[in-house]
């Protein structure tokens, strides 16, 4: 019996298979790949929280324990500014990574929604566009984009990087918004039109708040991407200490031979909390916001 | 005109912020980029504003292309780092993709405690890139790693120095990106999942099919949509992943990939070479616009709707 994908996209119904008829054994062995998948996801995370508890010569000793001397000095002297500004570049990757999620997730929404409500000549040619976007390695942007920065006047300026990163996150979260639109019937849009809004009001009021799994989808994607990039922030940014984000900071505790890996760990988690948080608001929303998005579009 | 305008306007408006940004940002760069490849533009002749020093670079044709095509290993020795870099790309998208389905259908089913796997599962693609490199970093070292220390335990008594110059850094970083690609994967098959609806998989039992058999004939089909999206998306990002590399191993010959090396030309070494890193990227964007275009003729042949 053969399928067609298409008439299953049709119905967007979830369903589970009854548990009744599994065997014990299947589910012992359910669980047992389940586990041991999710000691693998965590295991490095878990390593690294307990290392940021040790001071960095213990952290290196051939034989790991699990505590060992351990105590909260490297989170003290990080926050103290010891091991570089650690404080301004948290400041500092905040607003980029806050600005490039309010800004994507903005332009992101307005080109979905009209790409999945309007035809309009070109519409074609613009989702195209954001497909090969995604494939341009930032090695041929680089140069060219530090010039135009220049010219803008805002090379070395977090703007400019917000910029930058829009232009990554803003082509992928459009296919992911465009893919949700697709789902909330047009009805709605009909009636809002008949209820006297405009266009604007009715994407604003009514299709924005309906949204909200999507948006939320959008944003931590956003967010990540400005949180984490290495390149772009390590060429752009000035050389200056107070300037940089955690990303191009964090480098100085990886020196060629001596890696302060207690205070790196420590650093490590202060940076991943944020993270962490977000992926936590957002965790419910993820599967539905990305399947009936992204992999549909 | 008039009439043009008024029936589109709204959608234009919503469309323009994005479409002047990505021209701005992407596309002139991009124009200037392939200029630059014809030229032997460096640091030291590139016009500089701050020092009101004027651009001194020339034209010098093709040299660049035929330079780096050529393969030679002052110029990043291309053919043997694009053979590395499909290795990377293959290596990585497969077990992304085989990881991530057989993760997604045992949570696809019903077990006790979904709600916690999932969220365990999910954990490395909250973390920053580059906190999970310097983790994997400290984990893969030879001497006090905690990864050779287990191998020990097991009675391996040689583990292999993971990052020196070998091709293990190669295998070391693979693992790495294939850790922080699944659960990307997961959530969209899962997703996809979701979406198969349940009758077809009752009246397939009721046609006494087994479970490899639904699995062959329902449960692939109804992901082709999800899985050819992702899949091409997982190609492209990793074909283009900078960060893991950069961050684990550094300039090491054995992790290099291209866009690493044009990285490397563009910030390394005393010129920095601003024409072959440009030229190097020129070459990337070309291989993958060709990849994208088989790919999706394949796809179109399959009667995809993509």
């Amino acid at each position: 019996m053969t399928v067609e994908a298409a008439s299953l996209k049709a119905v967007p119904q979830a369903r589970v298979r009854p548990r009744s008829r599994r065997s014990p054994l299947a589910g012992a062995g359910l669980h047992g790949a389940l586990v041991v998948a999710s000691l693998i996801a965590v295991f490095p995370v878990f390593w690294v929280l307990v290392t940021s508890f040790k001071p960095d010569a213990k952290a290196v000793e051939t034989t790991p324990k699990l505590v060992n001397d351990s105590s909260l000095d490297n989170y003290g002297r990080i926050l103290a500014g010891e091991k570089g500004d650690f404080l301004a570049w948290f400041g500092n990757s905040v607003l980029i990574a806050l600005m490039t999620t309010v800004l994507a997730v903005f332009l992101s929404a307005t080109t979905g929604y009209a790409a999945s409500r309007f035809r309009f000549p070109g519409k074609r040619s613009l989702m195209l566009s954001f497909l090969v976007v995604q494939m341009f390695p930032f090695a041929v942007l680089i140069v060219p984009l530090y010039n135009i920065l220049l010219a803008l006047g805002l090379q070395g300026t977090s703007l400019g990087l917000v910029l930058v990163y829009c232009t990554t996150a803003v082509p992928f979260c459009t296919y992911m918004l465009k893919g949700y639109f697709d789902t909330i019937p047009n009805d709605i849009d009909e009636a809002g039109r008949v209820d006297g809004l405009t266009p604007f009001g009715v994407f604003w009021r009514l299709v924005l708040p309906l949204a909200r799994p999507g948006l939320a989808v959008t944003a931590f994607y956003a967010f990540l991407t400005a949180w984490g990039e290495v390149a772009f922030a390590s060429a752009f940014l000035s050389a200056a200490d107070e300037s940089k984000t955690l990303a191009v900071g964090l480098q100085v505790f990886v020196q060629q031979n001596r890696t302060e890996w207690g205070h790196l760990a420590a650093a490590s988690i202060l940076v991943a909390i944020p993270a962490i948080v977000v992926f936590y608001l957002v965790q419910r929303f993820l599967v539905t916001g990305l399947s009936s998005g992204a992999v549909k579009g | 005109m008039r009439r043009f305008l008024d029936r589109h306007w709204y959608a234009y408006a919503m469309v323009l912020p994005v479409v002047v940004v990505i021209a701005v940002l992407v596309l002139f760069p991009l124009a200037q980029g392939v200029f630059f490849t014809f030229t032997d533009i460096n640091e030291g002749n590139i016009a500089n504003p701050i020092l009101d020093r004027p651009a001194t670079y020339v034209s010098v044709g093709l040299d660049n292309y035929l330079n780096v095509l050529s393969g030679d290993a002052s110029y990043g020795a291309f053919w043997s780092t694009l053979v590395r870099t499909l290795i990377w790309t293959f290596g990585c998208v497969f077990f992304h993709y085989t990881i991530g389905l057989g993760l997604a259908l045992l949570l696809n089913r019903e077990v006790r405690g979904r709600a916690v796997y999932r969220v365990l599962l999910i954990l490395p693609w909250a973390v920053p890139a580059f906190i999970s490199a310097f983790a994997w970093k400290y984990m893969f070292n030879a001497q006090y790693g905690i990864i050779n220390q287990f191998l020990r335990f097991l009675g391996l008594d040689d583990p292999p120095v993971w990052l020196g110059q070998s091709d293990w850094a190669l295998v070391a970083v693979i693992i790495v990106n294939v850790w922080l690609g699944v659960p990307f994967m997961m959530v969209a098959l899962l997703g996809g999942l979701q979406s198969i609806p349940g009758d077809l998989y009752e009246a397939a039992e009721v046609d006494g099919a087994t479970p490899w058999q639904r699995f062959r004939n329902v449960t692939l089909p109804g992901l082709r949509s999800v899985s050819s999206t992702v899949v091409l998306l997982g190609i492209i990002w990793t074909f283009n992943m900078f960060a893991i590399i950069y961050l684990i191993t550094g300039p090491n010959p054995n992790t290099r990939i291209l866009v690493t090396y044009a990285f490397e030309r563009f910030f390394s070494g005393a010129s920095r070479d601003f024409a072959v890193a440009s030229t190097y990227g020129v070459l990337i964007l070309s291989v993958l616009l060709v990849f994208a275009g088989v790919y999706r003729r394949a796809l179109r042949k399959q009667g995809e709707v993509w």
